[in-house]
């Protein structure tokens, strides 16, 4: 890989984002946000045509929509996914979301709904939004533009909007078997629950953050993966790509700072 | 011939303290807010909310109507966090039912279908069962013996919606790209308004515009002619959010009476007051729509 790439954080983590959705077969790919849509997009762009995406309206795309205002550029349209048909896709599990929670725990539980007490929060945030039920029907993944114990908390996350490994939250008789946390890309790193019995683990480190970092920025213990490695760099063709995917660079602003991708201490 | 043309205050005087109204639309897209505008001029209080949030959640809760809110978010979208929500929310003010997108709409179909509950998965193994006691598992009568939540059926006394076109017997057009769950609002409710931009006597049709019609006209008991009814939500294809006038309202929820003046610039006036107020209907027609 070279090493005389000139790319910044944002970009190393849209190509991160990118290989959650490797694999996955015909299945939606909902990135949320800026990092996670136009790692979908790369994602479809590259190793993974197969992918189907929405111009983050009501429409299905086959090429995907390059981010905001649009110039001479006309969208053309591969099919129609309404609100009312995302949930029949939800429902039978052909999709695979990236969204950025405000907590994440260590069972992969996430909060979208409010921060302290839930009666009287100290903040409230979106509400729980889908994640109820996106996280017990299809795979998702999650971005972290700020990696803190803020949002990896230590105990529980303080309203279990989406669901976890946690056995004790499942009821018996209920089916676990068709959700599954793939990966969750920070500014820091990429995590995955694939330690033994879904414990939480380093898969990658992003140039120039070490192991004892993320661990200090994180409210429960970690894992190394056996393949822990550095996460990749982009290549010159992905960032080709990434140009023409945000041509007003919006990721510019995703991430704090915009810092370069290869960190110095 | 039928007519069930009447005014926003007509509608709006069928309510009573302690109903429980939906409200069409998705965050800040396509809310029925010159109705909510007339709500928030009527004395009636002790509401329950049922909607996919957006500005008349705020509005309503700033007004101190909302005593329960059933919903799945409360947001105005480009600005992520609903200002007033937030407020009567971290204030402990509201009672709550905080449910999956999905569960909601399956609540409102199980009401449109005369049905008790339907089944779901979601909410299981979250807080959403855990803090909402009322929401009950069924276990499958079949082989599989599956537990599931039996999501209660979310009867409404009252819905509001807005549409782009309605005629006078009540059928209606949504001719934006995505119709939301207004239909099954329509079906949950004791009694469904709507509201709509642009009124005709009968809707004479081509089949391809026909398709644009999402529930049937025996659902809609009134309905309002309101141009620009949906502002400062979106009503695509007509016109956009208003984000001016959005960042207004959020700035107001940080001001000393904030939401009185508010309430005295934009509510109090009426509706052509309103209009006034916020460039007049030609500029608030060519709003833009958002590009994502």
């Amino acid at each position: 890989m070279s090493a005389t790439c000139d790319f910044t954080l944002a970009e190393l983590m849209i190509v991160a984002a990118s290989e959650a959705w490797r694999g996955n077969g015909e299945v939606i790919a909902s990135g949320l946000g800026v990092i996670p849509r136009l790692g979908a997009s790369l994602a479809k762009l590259t190793h993974s045509p197969e992918l189907l995406m929405t111009d983050s309206e009501a429409f299905l795309v086959e090429e995907p929509i390059p981010l905001g205002p649009r110039g001479d550029y006309v969208p053309r349209y591969s099919g129609y996914m309404s609100f009312e048909r995302v949930f029949e896709c939800v429902w039978g599990g052909r999709r695979h979301a990236m969204i950025g929670p405000t907590q994440i725990d260590r069972w992969g539980q996430t909060n979208l709904s409010c921060v302290g007490d839930y009666q009287k929060p100290k903040t409230a945030i979106l509400g729980v939004r889908g994640l109820p039920g996106n996280s017990i029907n299809h795979l998702n993944s999650f971005f972290v533009p700020s990696h803190n114990t803020r949002v990896f908390v230590s105990g529980e996350v303080d309203m279990v909007s989406g669901v976890g490994f946690k056995a004790e939250r499942w009821p018996e008789g209920t089916r676990r078997d068709l959700m599954d946390i793939h990966c969750v890309v920070s500014d820091l790193c990429v995590l995955d629950f694939n330690g033994p019995e879904r414990a939480v683990q380093v898969r990658s480190l992003h140039p120039g953050v070490s192991f004892e970092q993320v661990q200090n920025n994180t409210g429960f213990p970690l894992l190394k993966s056996a393949q822990l490695n550095e996460t990749v760099h982009p290549t010159q063709e992905q960032l080709a790509l990434i140009r023409r995917l945000d041509p007003h660079d919006y990721r510019a602003t995703a991430i704090k700072g915009n810092p370069p991708g290869i960190r110095t201490a | 011939m039928m007519n069930k043309q009447l005014t926003a205050a007509d509608a709006v005087a069928q309510l009573r303290d302690g109903m429980t109204i939906g409200f069409g639309g998705w965050g800040p897209r396509r809310k029925p807010m010159a109705i909510v505008r007339e709500i928030l001029r009527s004395n009636v209080k002790d509401l329950t909310v049922v909607a996919y949030g957006g500005p008349e959640v705020g509005m309503l809760c700033a007004a101190g109507k909302v005593k329960k809110l059933v919903f799945g978010f409360a947001t105005l979208d480009a600005i992520p966090l609903e200002p007033y929500y937030r407020k009567a929310r971290e204030a402990g003010e509201l009672e709550l039912m905080e449910l999956d997108e999905g569960m909601f709409q399956w609540g409102l179909r199980a009401a449109g279908m005369r049905l008790p509950f339907l089944p779901t998965r979601c909410g299981l193994a979250t807080d959403v069962t855990r803090l909402n006691p009322e929401l009950k598992t069924i276990q499958s009568p079949y082989a599989d013996g599956e537990v599931l939540v039996a999501m209660p059926a979310l009867n409404l006394d009252v819905a509001f919606v807005h549409v782009n076109v309605a005629d006078r017997l009540g059928n209606c057009l949504v001719t934006g790209p995505d119709p939301y769950f207004d239909h099954l609002f329509a079906r949950a409710a004791e009694q469904c308004f709507v509201s709509c931009e642009r009124l005709e006597e009968r809707l004479e049709l081509s089949a391809e515009m026909a398709r644009f019609n999402t529930f049937e006209r025996y659902l809609v008991k009134g309905v309002v002619h309101a141009p620009l009814g949906a502002h400062p939500t979106l009503c695509a294809p007509d016109y956009g959010w208003d984000m001016k006038h959005l960042k207004g309202y959020v700035a107001s929820s940080q001001a000393e009476n904030g939401w009185q003046d508010y309430v005295q610039t934009y509510i109090a006036g009426g509706e052509q007051a309103y209009q006034a107020q916020n460039g007049g209907a030609d500029s608030m027609g060519a709003l833009p729509l958002p590009v994502f």
